[in-house]
């Protein structure tokens, strides 16, 4: 479990990234955190694993105090993939920048051969074992910037903005993925501006804006309502859009996905026909 | 990464700022031979002194207090390697020497961090380039030369970013023996000197499709004049010097040791 206790954070330039944000995340949660840019996403993840520490109040990981152990401890519980890969890789092939994390937490030399083996497959990498990650493509690198932090399977998993730069294909695979990463019970949190992406895959969203959460809560109730969003800059899907234009057709305003959307209106074309 | 903070230029105002950058330049340069041609401690606290005037003129304090303790951690190596070799060559009698001749080393470093961080936090890299070009240099040499002073501060904000990286992926910088520790800056470097990399082939491609070195004769919005403060930081420099060579030719200098002992 993740719990934030009234969390203030200021960098050493001054700017105050955090306040007083209060949230708990339980095992097995999926979350998308959105908001603004510049609203404190990635401030607040980065407490999670450690790599910030508060200036204010308190962030625990499974009851122990971030402040209180090393980020290496942390990252073993909480695996953090950042947005750009290229500010991670360096090894000669993409097998070593995998086994690199195994190497740093102790693994033993056969099971480190494993769960190489093991990440290659869940990425669809292992026909690029021995390439070298600079002669990925930006999606690729992605890819086995992702497989570098699973392989030692940590039990949450973070996703700084996960769907930039990823073609439509790439999305869809991503989204089965943490569906797949979900039902063995992980917690997943992504920081992410695309909404239609969140729209299809049904989180908890939490919305901030200016280093505080303005709303938290299904996917369903905050992505249709756009009072709210509009305080984090964020637009409602676009099925959603024309639902709520169409309110005055008797058809319900909570509707974020598309197969949701084309039950309701062939219910509607249905009664119309009757 | 606090010692690239010196060197990170913020648009502020002050007389400090706005005086020309070849006369700051000279006067750093100044300083850097005084420093050079002490070796005593006292001179060489009275160059550290002398410049604090400027930082508290310029308004940059916090930035500059920031970059001397950037310095302090290669300067207490430059202070540790410098007593322990000639405490072993000059004996335990002459303790006390060998104290104030590894403070003077040490002094003498920071004293050319504490110039060169004023003048880079006094100094916009465009002001620099302008400075460059009207001393004649190439436009080419004067362009890479700004554009490579102006990326310090953002490849050190990237290094942090691969630090944070890789420290997610259980990178322990701190662990290990002494050649461990170097090997771990590898998972640093390499991202690093690969985006510098990337980056400077996108800013060439995004230069050459803004024409640049399209025409011979480049022409500047602002030209640099020589106002009074110039010449007043001239004289400032010239005293400097003067005194300085004329100290180091005609006296001994005393050592701080000699000096509390006469003075007690």
């Amino acid at each position: 479990m993740i719990e934030a206790r009234d969390l203030y954070f200021t960098y050493p330039n001054g700017v105050e990234a955090l306040k007083g944000v209060s949230l708990k995340i339980k095992n097995g949660e999926f979350v998308a955190i959105m908001g603004e840019n510049g609203a404190g996403k990635t401030t607040l993840i980065k407490h999670f694993n450690g790599l910030l520490k508060p200036t204010g109040g308190s962030v625990f990981i499974d009851e122990t105090e971030t402040t209180k152990v090393t980020v290496a401890t942390l990252a073993r519980k909480v695996g953090f993939v950042f947005q750009n890969a290229d500010k991670q890789l360096f090894s000669e092939t993409v097998e070593e920048e995998i086994a690199f994390a195994l190497k740093n937490f102790g693994f033993k030399e056969n099971i480190i051969r494993r769960r190489v083996t093991w990440a290659l497959n869940l990425l669809d990498l292992t026909q690029y074992r021995k390439t070298s990650p600079f002669m990925l493509s930006g999606g690729e690198r992605k890819r086995v910037a992702l497989a570098s932090v699973l392989a030692w399977k940590p039990r949450v998993l973070i996703l700084d903005e996960p769907t930039i730069g990823q073609d439509h294909q790439q999305k869809e695979k991503l989204l089965q993925f943490i569906l797949q990463m979900k039902t063995q019970r992980k917690t997943i949190i992504i920081v992410t501006h695309d909404v239609e992406f969140v729209a299809e895959c049904h989180p908890r969203v939490i919305l901030m804006s200016q280093g505080r959460i303005i709303a938290d809560g299904e996917a369903r109730k905050i992505l249709t309502n756009p009072e709210i969003l509009i305080q984090a800059s964020i637009v409602p899907p676009q099925i959603t859009q024309i639902f709520l234009q169409l309110s005055n057709l008797k058809l319900p305003r909570e509707v974020i996905d598309t197969y949701e959307a084309r039950e309701k209106l062939l219910n509607l074309l249905e009664k119309k026909a009757e | 990464m606090s010692v690239f903070e010196g060197l990170k230029f913020r648009r502020v105002y002050s007389p400090i700022h706005d005086l020309d950058p070849r006369i700051k330049f000279i006067y750093v340069c100044a300083i850097f031979t005084v420093a050079i041609i002490f070796l005593e401690l006292i001179p060489l606290m009275i160059l550290f002194l002398i410049q604090i005037p400027f930082v508290v003129l310029a308004g940059v304090k916090r930035e500059w207090l920031r970059s001397m303790r950037g310095a302090a951690f290669l300067a207490t190596i430059i202070f540790l390697t410098n007593f322990i070799f000639s405490y072993i060559s000059a004996g335990p009698e002459n303790t006390a020497a060998t104290v104030e001749y590894a403070c003077a080393l040490t002094l003498r470093f920071i004293v050319l961090v504490e110039s060169f961080s004023v003048f880079f936090l006094t100094t916009s890299p465009d002001r620099l380039g302008l400075a460059l070009e009207q001393t004649h240099i190439p436009y080419e040499f004067c362009f890479a030369f700004t554009t490579a002073v102006r990326f310090v501060p953002v490849l050190a904000e990237e290094a942090q970013t691969i630090m944070d990286a890789q420290k997610a992926r259980g990178l322990e910088l701190e662990r290990g023996n002494f050649l461990k520790r170097i090997r771990n800056y590898i998972p640093i470097l390499i991202p690093l000197i690969v985006s510098a990399i990337r980056r400077s082939l996108e800013l060439a491609e995004a230069m050459e499709s803004r024409a640049w070195g399209a025409t011979k004769n480049r022409t500047n919005l602002y030209a640099l004049k020589m106002h009074r403060g110039d010449f007043y930081l001239v004289g400032i420099t010239a005293g400097i010097l003067t005194v300085a060579i004329y100290v180091r030719l005609s006296f001994g200098i005393p050592s701080l040791n000699d000096l509390l002992g006469w003075l007690f």
